[in-house]
């Protein structure tokens, strides 16, 4: 199994993306929701390929900062921008993005941070990578490529002069 | 004095005065109820960051605008929140107040949010709190009003940005104010331009000079070309103590009308930290005028002080992850 880490290996798998947003949103006026940092990133590539008028308002982005499970074993996040979701809610259909799923608790705190907005009619959830490792009944329903790591191995989206993964390993990070 | 504010690795873990507190600290502190401030604009106005904390909100002393502002920030992080006014008794004071503080930690308190008419309460306080437990100051006898200053900041901020660029005059009795004080570390620490008290010889400390600030008698000098007027509230004692002759008198002088803010720059905001004596120090006019703030002080109370409990508690999780 390769695993994509450059900007031009990245592109397929966003255009693969697209193509499955149109068939299973194409109808619905969906709203188009990032979580930050990574899924905002994505948010934004995929907004350029479906084109401005695809999705009914602009781009939202999630911070799940507020909404972690961690908070008494680690403390506030350092930096935290604000949500900001320039629309309702309530009966739309949302795309969700994220750059990775992984355990799941990050969709799970953005659920839980979009429902204290109001009431979608519906959340269809979009990632860019999904890994084995999940530590809760959630599944992607698009998904731009899945990959089986390692439980030590970790894989990140960085963006400095475009999109790359970056694959890191936890002997790696002991290193640094 | 410095730092039992802070863990050791500079983390607020209680907020008892601003003195010995750095720039980048108070920054963060306005930084984080900026991001905290949309929250309460949502359909639902809470955020589960601190869920499962108690917070105890122990005032010894009336108010309604802080301890409500307190509650409301615990509430809108989820946190457990109480509210307990006791009354002190003169003679069992150090006694007591040791006594309620045991039996309340024993009830797994997480922070205490302190109000007292003694100074250095909070900061005994927190001398006595198990390690765990945070101690945010809500205002201590003459001493202190931290979490009021900061309000004050950030509502300056929300208006001016440029700290170094202005002229801030604090107007009334600046000898007995806690808030007084706090602004005036505050204002300091982000280096702001010009620092002006005013007020009568009887309301202003003697040291006045030594605080960094240009001290003025007459509101025609200290207002001239100002960008921020802090009123602040006249308490009446002052005048049995015969400190003042009479509150018109005082209005005459200091009390901030129409005419007299004429003297500050044009776009000057007025502020006061409430509750406000309208005729004695501002007049009705001005409180409801286009260029009070007044109001927003109050809605911006909520944000520093969710701001302020969530980073103490969060120091707390810090400071119990690197001693594990």
């Amino acid at each position: 199994m390769t695993i994509p880490s450059t900007s031009a290996e990245i592109e397929p798998l966003l255009h693969t993306m697209a193509d499955e947003i149109r068939q299973q949103l194409g109808d619905k006026q969906p709203l188009l929701v990032g979580i930050h940092s990574g899924g905002v990133w994505i948010a934004k590539e995929l907004a350029r390929i479906l084109g401005v008028d695809f999705f009914a308002a602009p781009l939202g982005t999630l911070n799940i900062a507020y909404y972690r499970d961690d908070f008494t074993r680690i403390g506030m996040h350092p930096q935290v921008t604000p949500s900001d979701l320039p629309f309702s809610v309530d009966n739309r259909h949302l795309l969700l993005v994220d750059d990775v799923l992984h355990s799941g608790r990050t969709v799970r705190a953005a659920l839980n941070e979009l429902f204290d907005y109001g009431r979608p009619a519906s959340v269809t959830l979009a990632v860019l990578i999904e890994r084995n490792g999940r530590e809760l009944p959630l599944q992607a329903d698009i998904i731009g490529q899945s990959i089986t790591l390692s439980a030590s191995q970790h894989i990140k989206l960085t963006n400095n002069n475009g999109l790359q993964l970056e694959l890191q390993s936890n002997e790696d990070i002991y290193d640094q | 004095m410095t730092n039992n504010q802070l863990t050791d690795s500079g983390q607020l873990r209680h907020f008892l005065t601003i003195e010995g507190l750095k720039k980048p600290l108070l920054t963060e502190i306005m930084d984080r109820a900026e991001q905290f401030s949309s929250i309460s604009n949502r359909q639902v106005k809470k955020v589960p960051l601190l869920r499962g904390k108690t917070i105890m909100n122990l005032f010894f002393e009336n108010s309604t605008r802080t301890r409500t502002t307190f509650e409301l920030a615990a509430k809108r992080l989820s946190a457990d929140v109480m509210s307990l006014n006791i009354s002190t008794s003169a003679t069992t004071k150090g006694e007591s107040l040791l006594d309620t503080l045991h039996n309340l930690e024993a009830m797994h308190t997480d922070l205490f949010v302190v109000r007292h008419n003694q100074s250095g309460a909070a900061e005994f306080i927190a001398q006595h709190v198990a390690p765990h437990v945070s101690v945010i100051n809500a205002g201590d006898g003459c001493h202190a009003h931290p979490t009021q200053a900061m309000l004050d900041m950030f509502t300056i901020r929300r208006h001016k940005q440029h700290f170094p660029d202005l002229s801030v005059a604090i107007v009334g009795d600046i000898l007995h104010s806690r808030v007084a004080r706090s602004q005036i570390q505050a204002l300091a620490t982000l280096g702001v331009g010009e620092i002006r008290v005013i007020g009568p010889k009887t309301l202003l400390p003697t040291n006045c000079q030594s605080l960094g600030v240009h001290v003025y008698h007459d509101m025609e000098n200290g207002l001239a070309d100002v960008d921020v007027v802090i009123m602040l509230r006249l308490q009446h004692e002052r005048m049995q103590g015969a400190l003042l002759p009479s509150a018109r008198e005082y209005f005459n002088s200091y009390g901030l009308t129409e005419d007299k803010l004429q003297r500050a720059k044009p776009d000057a905001i007025v502020m006061h930290p409430g509750p406000i004596n309208r005729g004695i120090e501002i007049a009705s006019s001005v409180a409801d005028g286009p260029q009070s703030v007044i109001l927003e002080q109050v809605t911006h109370g909520i944000a520093i002080r969710m701001a302020v409990m969530s980073m103490a508690l969060g120091a707390q999780s810090e400071q119990h992850e690197t001693h594990s």
